[in-house]
């Protein structure tokens, strides 16, 4: 959002594998000033490893880590300008939440008046003033979440790392989170580094987002980048719903699956081509090019999902339309589809 | 009261009456004897008395009972500070290999205390095994005496009870969060901060458990002062021997022995709501 285009921290080429396990594959990667960047993938595709090496409790078998242009990878955790929210919040439980949110500085070994201050001031920007007392068992889970963010934020570390920060939450207070979280990103004006597995908070949250598999970078970009353009099928297929159809590209150019037609700019062979549930239309039987059958609808509240099987894929095509919208479809119905071709992907 | 309140009560019951029958009212019964003469064969003559307990304050037994503090608190400060590393590294170890490093830990128990006590006589003794050692090493002065002084009986508790304390401690040590003190070290405190303030302030209560577990049988152990100690330090639990079966002055012995049963539950309790203390803490960090 507000983020220049100064990086803050490079990943020069940074490997690490534990035994015959290569948990991070070769990776670079530039995270900017500011921003708040998502290291995002299915579970096991390194990214908790990525970050733990930012942090400091792994090292990096291969590569260099730039913070600010110098090498931190021989540093040990403490002596990192970088502040890592942990997935389990990791609360001192035999203190208070404002001597959990002291501690850090304490370290830094500043004055107590200054300490004082410091602590008073983030726990009013997050809400913990009146929790200040309280040991963390004495705390909710979003209460919790918002003193290990704080106790974090109080270091005013230039990047700050989190580990699947909104996991432990209910779906409600998560999404209330996301935004809370962004909010409080765009006001300290610190660079945010979230790792999470979940797509939709990635999509939320991050204005640029790395997505990882099997310890390797996939694409790198902005949420709407990734959406409408991913770099490959494995991208497409875990961000958001996508459809696959599988045919071949003819010498004319046109991408051709049973009884299916579409305009696409490939080299002749077979493909498979990607299209997004929102970017199929829907007519009355005859209508469209494509024939199809609804075989199950799923309702969203603000659109539904149809489901239907066409000769052209094994698994039937989901196309959403607004639930407000035209048509009451039943299951069975016959329909028509039509799939714009500027905004399908093709893979090959 | 209710069915369920009745069924926790009778699944207690089998415990409840063998504490009762084999050391409740055992104990009674020798606390009993405090309050009457002795026999003078043994036994007890029922004349009520509190002329036992005033002996029990008098400064030559409350000597034998502060040495004996003295000595079973240095064995507990030294089997603490041997464990702690111990049970620390084992922590540390790859899960894998932790219940094979504490089966070693426990391995001595699998003989007998009489047995593991006599092995030291053999290593400390003047012609043992310690001193042929250092003599095949070129030592030429006179051999070390190392047995029947109060070190071989430190030395002997230490060691006979050492496992205990690393279990304790490794138990509270193997259910603290990695991650405390990563986010300590993380928040800017090297490992020596961070042991001070995050992983010993909260693994005190298993160091407590393992000191007391030291403290209560060391203080009124009888064999290893006996045996390590020949004799010449007295404790009181030596003394409470010999009341009963030396000098057949069993309500001086029973006295005695309630001096040092009081003792021992106070610093039981005291312990006790250590524990409950730091395991609400716990549980509170476990629902996180």
């Amino acid at each position: 959002m507000n983020a220049s285009s100064n990086p803050i921290l490079r990943i020069e080429g940074v490997g690490k594998a534990f035994g015959p396990v290569t948990a991070v594959d070769d990776v670079t990667l530039d995270i900017r000033e500011n921003e708040f960047f998502a290291l995002l993938g299915p579970s096991g595709c390194g990214k908790t490893t990525l970050l733990r090496m930012l942090a400091g409790f792994e090292s990096p078998n291969a590569g260099r880590i730039l913070l600010e242009g110098k090498d931190i990878s021989p540093l040990p955790p403490e002596k990192r300008p970088l502040n890592l929210m942990f997935q389990s919040y990791a609360l001192f439980p035999h203190m208070t939440v404002r001597q959990n949110l002291s501690y850090g500085l304490e370290m830094e070994r500043l004055a107590r008046t200054e300490i004082r201050r410091r602590v008073d001031e983030t726990m009013a920007t997050t809400d913990l003033t009146q929790f200040a007392d309280r040991k963390p068992e004495q705390l909710s889970g979003g209460q919790k979440q918002r003193v290990a963010l704080a106790r974090a934020l109080v270091k005013r570390p230039k990047v700050l790392l989190l580990d699947e920060p909104l996991g432990a939450l209910d779906k409600k207070l998560r999404e209330k989170m996301q935004l809370e979280l962004k909010r409080m990103q765009n006001e300290v004006g610190i660079t945010f580094i979230i790792v999470t597995h979940d797509q939709e908070e990635a999509l939320v949250m991050a204005d640029r987002m790395a997505i990882l598999k099997d310890g390797r970078l996939l694409q790198v970009g902005a949420p709407e980048d990734v959406y409408e353009r991913p770099a490959d099928r494995f991208v497409a297929n875990f961000i958001g719903v996508m459809n696959f159809i599988d045919g071949k590209v003819g010498v004319d150019g046109l991408f051709v699956a049973e009884g299916l037609q579409v305009k696409a700019s490939g080299n002749a062979g077979s493909a498979t081509l990607a299209v997004r549930p929102e970017n199929i239309a829907i007519g009355p039987p005859g209508d469209l090019p494509v024939s199809g059958a609804v075989v199950d609808i799923a309702y969203h509240g603000l659109d539904r999902v149809l489901h239907v099987k066409t000769t052209a894929s094994a698994t039937p095509l989901q196309v959403r339309i607004p639930a407000s919208g035209a048509g009451n479809w039943k299951i069975g119905d016959a329909l028509s589809l039509k799939i714009d071709p500027a905004r399908c992907r093709l893979f090959q | 009261m209710s069915f369920n309140a009745t069924r926790p009560t009778l699944l207690a019951a089998p415990g409840v009456a063998w504490l009762v029958a084999f050391m409740v009212v055992p104990c009674l019964l020798v606390l009993s004897y405090a309050f009457f003469e002795r026999g003078v064969w043994g036994g007890v003559e029922y004349t009520f008395t509190l002329e036992n307990f005033a002996r029990v304050a008098d400064p030559l037994y409350a000597k034998i009972f502060l040495n004996s503090a003295r000595i079973a608190l240095t064995a507990t400060v030294a089997a603490i500070l041997i464990a702690y590393p111990a049970a620390y590294a084992i922590s540390r170890a790859p899960r894998m290999s932790q219940p094979i490093l504490l089966f070693f830990a426990v391995l001595p128990f699998w003989s007998n205390y009489l047995i593991r006590t006599y092995a030291w006589i053999v290593l400390l003794n003047r012609e043992g095994l310690t001193n042929n050692l250092l003599r095949s090493l070129g030592y030429t002065g006179e051999p070390l005496s190392m047995l029947y002084t109060e070190s071989a009986v430190i030395t002997g508790l230490v060691y006979n009870y050492l496992p205990f304390v690393i279990l304790a401690i490794y138990s509270t040590l193997s259910r603290l969060n990695p991650e405390l003190m990563e986010a300590s070290r993380d928040l800017g405190a090297g490992p020596v901060r961070t042991f001070l303030r995050v992983t010993l302030p909260l693994t005190l209560p298993g160091v407590a458990a393992g000191g007391v577990f030291v403290f209560v049988l060391s203080i009124g152990n009888f064999v290893t002062p006996a045996l390590l100690g020949g004799g010449r330090f007295q404790m009181v639990g030596n003394l409470v021997y010999d009341q009963f079966l030396t000098a057949n002055d069993w309500p001086f012995g029973a006295a005695l022995g309630a001096a040092l049963i009081l003792t021992m539950i106070v610093l039981l309790l005291l312990q006790a709501r250590a524990t409950a203390h730091a395991s609400g803490e716990r549980k509170g960090e476990a629902a996180q």
